[in-house]
């Protein structure tokens, strides 16, 4: 058998896995591991600038091609600023192994230089995680991480590998198991088939019904089947902010997001429904405001690979553990083989009160914002943007008002295809995203939409991106403050901006973009955004700062009335309410 | 309401953590909690008392369940079972007192098991409210030190918790 030292067997461990990009950061304790790295071809690894850009870039990686996204820190401050990247992939079940170097094993606990207990630190933010005691074990922590952050609810596994246990000098037996066998982890495979058909049964009785599908959807690879379903039954569909794309967001039958920005037509229908089938969705607070005010006349089945996340937060009535993929195909299944149909003239009803609902408030059905003023309405920087690019871009959102923007106005009709963060709300995200999409669909346009506050968190990614030729578009709508809090201060604080706006302390984005190699654009008269936007767009072969001066007046509308509102009970401007 | 959730884990570094950390992370509460090795030194077995509604135990079971080292677990409150605890007591006893004592520990099944001219350490097994009466029993007066070992349990009948 080969005899390998712990850094090779790890990287051997990492091809024999599949893998063949890592983003990350050397130091210290990982130096063995990126010689290793230096004397193999496999594996291409990208230096990032910040090791949160790196877990946010892998994570971008994971989002858009469902594969396992890969970071490689050092340890203490290389460990701890990737925690919030960790975090952000917690919360959104994200597949990540993250590997930390580690002081050596004789020095731990000593407070040694650089020591920071990486395994203690990230507890609560993994789905599991390892301390690597000696270099035998590395193959087999390797195969059970990869596996435990892509099965079942995925999510982020740390490796922690303190220094001595990579040492060239010290070589082992080399054997990637081929097989695991974990008596402790079997993740939900198929429903329970008594569950479905009561399901079934459930479903077809409705009169009022609503799909609702979240992120689940998208990561468990079931947005085809989720459509077939919809279309199939011609039931309407809502899809949470981590759910876009899993059903085609321009088809007639999406009403569009749900939960504290939805659409009025979504959270009116979810109300009013009797029967919401929720699919990969965990009932989040921002989906459902007041818990004991939720959809008061509903019956819920919940599909969910999580049993935790079933009857969390509200009770269902019909609880299926199962991947999404197998609980729709025999959901199909047995809709195909039933005698039984949905009640049409309920559903037509049903249909010409949603379209109702879509005349009077929809924003789809008309813009609900200012169409005659000089200033640029971020709203309709978006519809451009999603004009431009024939809805088929890749988008990647930091935090705020502008991610609301483009979750409600770039219509997702693929899965994959937005990638923000949810869960957690990770200001700074959006941009290292980006370079990892862009580096998996090098050829497909990748669009960061932020704002001048979040890309001041993790703008130094700006310098990979040169490093990389990573030519991806920064889209900022610059309203020269932190947009989403200034709104809550204005709309609950009586207008007291507590630290919220800059003072004229914002850079020139177009020179700093210049600055690290780039291309700058300032839009900020409404009779140029189309044709700049356009330039901008025509240029493929280099990174384009689009810095877009928009009314720093807008809120975004709908917003669910706070605290102790239903779903139906909304903001829809700045003086109508439902 | 009370429960014993007993739980069958890896004997892993960190597993006992885990465990532990997300009763704080979430927000339960643990009464006792006693853990050891069990005959298969892979595993341990821990026992957890902790006090919620249903819906509370019912995510407090299902997040365990979720934990990578946890193998399997049970509320044992959900069957008929056994639960014990041990206490240790030391027992001020000198003069009148120690016949008074020692009266006190035969009436409750307990042993002295270690003995000076002025004091009984005692040991008492049983339930939580056994030990709580024997402690009763003793005044306060009389109580030097106290150790509890904090429930452990098992099921009663052939029901057995392991892989």
């Amino acid at each position: 058998m080969e005899l390998l030292s712990g850094g090779d067997m790890l990287v051997r461990a990492l091809q024999d896995e599949g893998v063949d990009l890592i983003f990350g950061y050397p130091g210290g304790s990982a130096l063995h591991i990126y010689d290793a790295i230096f004397r193999q071809k496999g594996i291409k690894h990208v230096l990032v600038r910040h090791e949160q850009g790196a877990t946010h870039a892998a994570d971008g990686y994971s989002r858009s091609t469902g594969k396992v996204g890969v970071v490689l820190v050092t340890s203490g401050p290389g460990a701890t600023n990737a925690i919030t990247g960790i975090a952000t992939a917690y919360m959104d079940s994200i597949p990540m192994v993250v590997i930390s170097g580690q002081v050596p094993s004789d020095k731990i606990g000593e407070d040694a230089f650089q020591e920071t207990d990486m395994v203690g630190c990230s507890r609560p933010i993994v789905k599991h995680s390892f301390l690597v005691k000696n270099a035998e074990e590395i193959p087999e922590v390797v195969k059970k991480a990869f596996y435990i952050a892509s099965t079942g609810r995925p999510g982020p596994v740390v490796i922690d590998i303190p220094k001595d246990v990579t040492n060239p000098a010290d070589r082992f037996p080399y054997r990637y198991p081929e097989k695991l066998r974990m008596r402790s982890y079997t993740p939900a495979g198929k429903g329970h088939s008594g569950q479905i058909r009561k399901a079934i049964a459930l479903l077809l009785s409705a009169k009022r019904p609503v799909i609702y599908a979240g992120g689940g959807v998208v990561q468990g690879e079931g947005a085809g089947l989720l459509t077939e379903l919809a279309k199939r039954l011609n039931y309407p569909v809502t899809n949470t902010l981590m759910g876009l794309g899993a059903y085609p967001g321009s088809d007639k039958r999406f009403l569009g997001m749900l939960g504290m920005h939805g659409t009025f037509e979504a959270n009116t229908a979810m109300h009013h429904a009797d029967v919401i089938l929720a699919v990969g969705a965990r009932f989040d607070d921002r989906v459902t405001n007041t818990p004991n005010k939720f959809c008061p006349g509903a019956k819920i089945i919940h599909i969910d690979v999580d049993p935790a996340s079933i009857s969390k937060t509200i009770v269902a009535d019909i609880p299926i553990v199962g991947t999404v993929q197998s609980v729709l195909s025999e959901m199909l299944e047995m809709l195909k083989s039933s005698e039984e149909q949905p009640d049409q003239s309920a559903i037509v009803d049903w249909w010409r009160q949603i379209d109702d609902w879509r005349e009077r408030h929809g924003i789809y059905t008309a813009p609900r914002y200012r169409t005659d003023g000089a200033m640029i309405m971020p709203q309709e920087v978006i519809r451009a943007v999603y004009d431009i690019t024939e809805g088929d871009a890749f988008v990647t959102s930091d935090v705020g008002q502008h991610q609301m923007f483009a979750a409600q106005y770039y219509l997702f009709d693929k899965p994959r295809r937005w990638i923000n963060s949810g869960g957690l709300g990770t200001m700074g995200f959006g941009l290292p995203a980006a370079l990892g999409v862009k580096i998996a669909h090098p050829d497909k346009d990748v669009v960061c939409v932020t704002g001048e506050g979040s890309i001041q968190m993790c703008i130094q990614e700006l310098s990979t991106a040169t490093q990389y030729h990573l030519p991806v578009k920064i889209l900022c709508l610059n309203n020269q403050a932190l947009g989403m809090v200034k709104q809550w201060q204005e709309m609950q604080y009586e207008g007291r901006l507590s630290n919220s706006v800059y003072e004229e302390s914002l850079p020139d984005f177009v020179k700093l973009a210049e600055a690290y190699g780039h291309l700058g654009v300032k839009i900020e008269r409404r009779e140029e955004l189309h044709d700049k936007l356009h330039e901008a767009f025509a240029i493929k072969d280099r990174t384009v700062f689009i810095d877009v001066y928009v009314d720093p007046s807008e809120h975004v509308y709908p917003m669910q009335v706070m605290p102790n509102g239903s779903m139906r009970d909304m903001w829809l401007s700045k003086t109508e309410r439902t | 309401m009370r429960r014993i959730i007993s739980v069958l884990m890896e004997n892993e570094p960190g597993a006992l953590s885990r465990v532990v950390g997300l009763f704080s992370q979430r927000g339960y509460n643990i009464e006792s909690l006693t853990v050891a090795p069990t005959e298969d030194a892979t595993l341990s077995r821990l026992t957890m008392v902790t006090i919620g509604d249903d819906h509370k135990i019912e995510q407090v079971t299902k997040n365990l369940n979720k934990l990578i080292d946890v193998v399997k677990l049970v509320d044992l409150t959900e069957g008929s079972h056994i639960e014990r605890e041990l206490l240790l007591v030391k027992v001020r006893a000198s003069g009148a007192q120690r016949d008074e004592v020692k009266r006190s520990v035969d009436i409750f099944r307990g042993q002295i098991v270690d003995v000076t001219s002025n004091m009984y350490t005692v040991q008492v097994a049983g339930t939580g409210e056994k030990l709580d009466a024997f402690l009763q029993a003793l005044g306060e007066h009389t109580i030097m030190e106290v150790v509890r070992s904090g429930v452990s349990g098992i099921a009663r009948g052939e029901k057995v918790l392991s892989v």
